[in-house]
């Protein structure tokens, strides 16, 4: 996991800042796929925190997770527009498209709400989606 | 010389395949201008030349579209009944100007309510918006003067903006076209509202779902750091937590603890952002500023809307409809027009069945209340709430009951955990909607148990579970400490009446 050099340079280019650590948690994420206990240990230390306060937040937020998934991820939104658009009927064959190669992730609303079904796969976002549409995406992911 | 063809960079549009139109047009030796998106998502990507609109484009359709005889010909996009029916001022510029174009901005009136805010008396600014009656555009819709009045009389060297835009609400988009389309009109709100309570630093909390309006953003600080000096202002991410919207929750989240909710007192206005007075106002409340501020803005902006919804609202029509997007006008206005006349009714064609109003937390109107006056007041008479202004259509097809246990199974996911009506209301909820669906269950063996005084020995009837339902949604709605829980209520419950037949095995 993270080398301990890389993330003592993430935390340093936030020093300094009022409520620095949900972006330092941020880039962590985003360089490491995760923020483990070991950068926990790193952040708690370099803030003067409790490593159980910097869990607890870690824990809080959908975005940062223990552990690393290094497969494809496509985030599906589920939410009401997207539900009244149809998304729960294509549901199933995305599922099944994906197996375990992809990591299809429910989301609550991406914004794009008057062109739904919609879905996200890092920052490209598609939208209008049929199944046809969607089982293609998840097999191209 | 080379024709110009202007086409949209709003992630809308681009998930809909701007992108590959905007390259065949390059392709086809035209300049592409990328702009703000017009608010007709059913026609993006949209594309304009010499003013004609043509939607929804594909790369294919570029030669049509070049020599005028493309059959997505939509005529003058200014003329089209979906624009010329608004009132556009906060969205003034849709459609118009580059968004991170400083000139674009100054050449259709930027900054000018930034000017002569600064030529006023800080109090005169406030006076002036207290006098506009802009209401907070997030929800609550609390009056924005009052709350920068507090935040200006509040004792404290140090202050704070805070613009909220944790847009998370299912079928609202207006925070993220605005700060896409239009970050300067932000940044310059909330340099007003800085130079009117004295404020020093200034963040712009956006949910993570919205990388494209945190990198406008962030280019648009950079860019307007030299006008809008001394105030620095930040752009802070989320993390993907819907609760976060909340003010307090928000604050929270800025300092780097986990977004859990304040109790109230103390109000944000007087003890905030890291314990200092601070004005928490949506994004749409400070992108009305600018306007305001203007000469007569705020006379012209009282003059508008109905009773005490004054302005103008940026409506966005979402879900199940034929012509969504954005719609702004002034209060007064009702579902029939906007579902019916402006929307073209439902995307399927089937007759719709009940629209949401006001995200998740909004209630369910069936089509017999579509006379109901677009306004806070009248909202809340009728046991529903305006919110942010999002309204989801749904047709006929839609299951009630499944949106009712939907909405308890959000707050269940969403909730922070710090108040037992929400965070253990929701799971029960989920638990008891599924149970009046599967029609009851019997007694169970712990319940005859004769330790369980209190436990009851015969079985419950589905109007036992629905009286029980209803208990919760009251508990919830005068227990929970945010509208998080307290608002989960509107949308079961008006699912449970005006559609109890959903409910049903």
């Amino acid at each position: 996991m993270a080398n301990s050099q890389d993330l003592a340079q993430l935390i340093a280019a936030h020093a300094g800042k009022e409520g620095a650590l949900l972006p330092i948690l941020h880039d962590v994420q985003h360089a490491f796929g995760c923020v483990d206990g070991e950068a926990e240990a790193a952040i708690a230390k370099a803030l003067n925190l409790s490593r159980a306060e910097v869990h607890g937040v870690v824990s809080f937020y959908h975005d940062f997770t223990p552990a690393a998934d290094l497969r494809p991820h496509i985030e599906l939104c589920r939410a009401e527009a997207c539900k009244a658009r149809g998304v729960e009927a294509l549901v199933d064959a995305a599922q099944v498209a994906a197996g375990e190669r992809v990591k299809l992730k429910t989301v609550y609303c991406l914004g794009l709400c008057s062109v739904g079904p919609a879905a996200r796969m890092g920052d490209a976002l598609y939208a209008r989606l049929d199944q046809a549409a969607l089982v293609a995406l998840v097999e191209q992911a | 010389m080379k024709r110009v063809a202007r086409i949209s960079d709003d992630a809308l549009s681009i998930a809909c395949g701007a992108e590959a139109v905007a390259q065949a047009f390059e392709a086809a030796g035209c300049t592409v201008e990328r702009v703000s998106s017009w608010g007709m998502h059913w026609l993006e990507p949209l594309v304009e030349i010499d003013g004609i609109g043509y939607g929804p484009a594909m790369p294919a359709d570029v030669p049509a579209m070049l020599d005028g005889t493309s059959a997505k010909c939509i005529g003058k996009i200014s003329d089209h009944p979906f624009i010329a029916g608004q009132q556009r001022l906060t969205f003034a510029r849709a459609g118009k100007t580059r968004p991170l174009s400083l000139e674009d901005y100054a050449t259709t009136g930027g900054w000018a309510g930034l000017n002569r805010a600064r030529s006023l008396e800080p109090a005169q600014v406030v006076a002036e918006v207290l006098q506009s009656g802009l209401r907070g555009r997030g929800g609550a819709g609390f009056p924005a003067g009052v709350k920068w009045k507090t935040v200006a009389k509040a004792a404290g060297a140090r202050k704070y903006i805070v613009c909220n835009a944790d847009e998370g609400d299912s079928g609202t988009f207006a925070d993220r076209m605005l700060m896409e389309g239009d970050p300067f009109q932000l940044i310059e709100g909330m340099a007003i509202a800085a130079y009117a309570v004295g404020a020093q630093r200034g963040y712009i909390y956006v949910r993570s779902e919205y990388p494209h309006a945190i990198a406008k953003l962030n280019a648009a600080i950079e860019l307007a750091a030299g006008i809008i000096a001394p105030l620095r202002l930040e752009v802070r991410m989320g993390a993907g937590a819907y609760v976060c919207g909340e003010e307090t929750s928000l604050l929270n989240s800025i300092e780097g603890k986990r977004g859990e909710v304040r109790a109230k007192p103390p109000l944000p206005a007087l003890q905030g952002l890291f314990g200092c007075p601070t004005v928490v106002n949506n994004v749409l409340t400070l992108a009305a500023v600018p306007h305001i501020l203007t000469e007569g803005g705020a006379s012209l902006y009282d003059s508008l809307g109905v009773d005490r919804s004054k302005g103008t609202m940026p409506i966005q029509l979402a879900g199940n409809i034929k012509h969504g997007g954005l719609y702004e006008i002034a209060f007064g206005i009702t579902l029939n027009e906007l579902i019916y006349e402006i929307g073209g009714g439902t995307a399927s064609g089937r007759p719709v069945k009940a629209v949401q109003v006001g995200g998740p937390l909004g209630a369910y109107i069936p089509p017999d209340q579509f006379d109901l006056r677009f306004a806070y007041e009248d909202y809340a008479q009728a046991d529903a709430l305006i919110g942010h202004a999002g309204i989801v259509v749904f047709d006929e097809s839609a299951d009630m009951g499944h949106m009712a246990r939907f909405a308890m199974e959000f707050c269940a996911a969403e909730s922070c955990g710090k108040c037992t009506p929400c965070r253990i209301g929701s799971t029960r909820g989920v638990e008891l909607i599924d149970r009046i669906r599967a029609g009851g269950r019997g007694v169970d063996a712990v319940e005859v148990l004769p330790q369980m005084h209190n436990a009851r020995k015969t079985r419950r009837s589905t109007e036992d579970d629905i009286a029980l339902l209803e208990d919760l949604c009251e508990t919830m709605k005068f227990g929970s400490l945010c509208a998080l829980g307290g608002f989960t209520p509107y949308p079961v419950l008006s699912a449970l009446k005006h559609w109890p037949e959903d409910f049903r095995p």
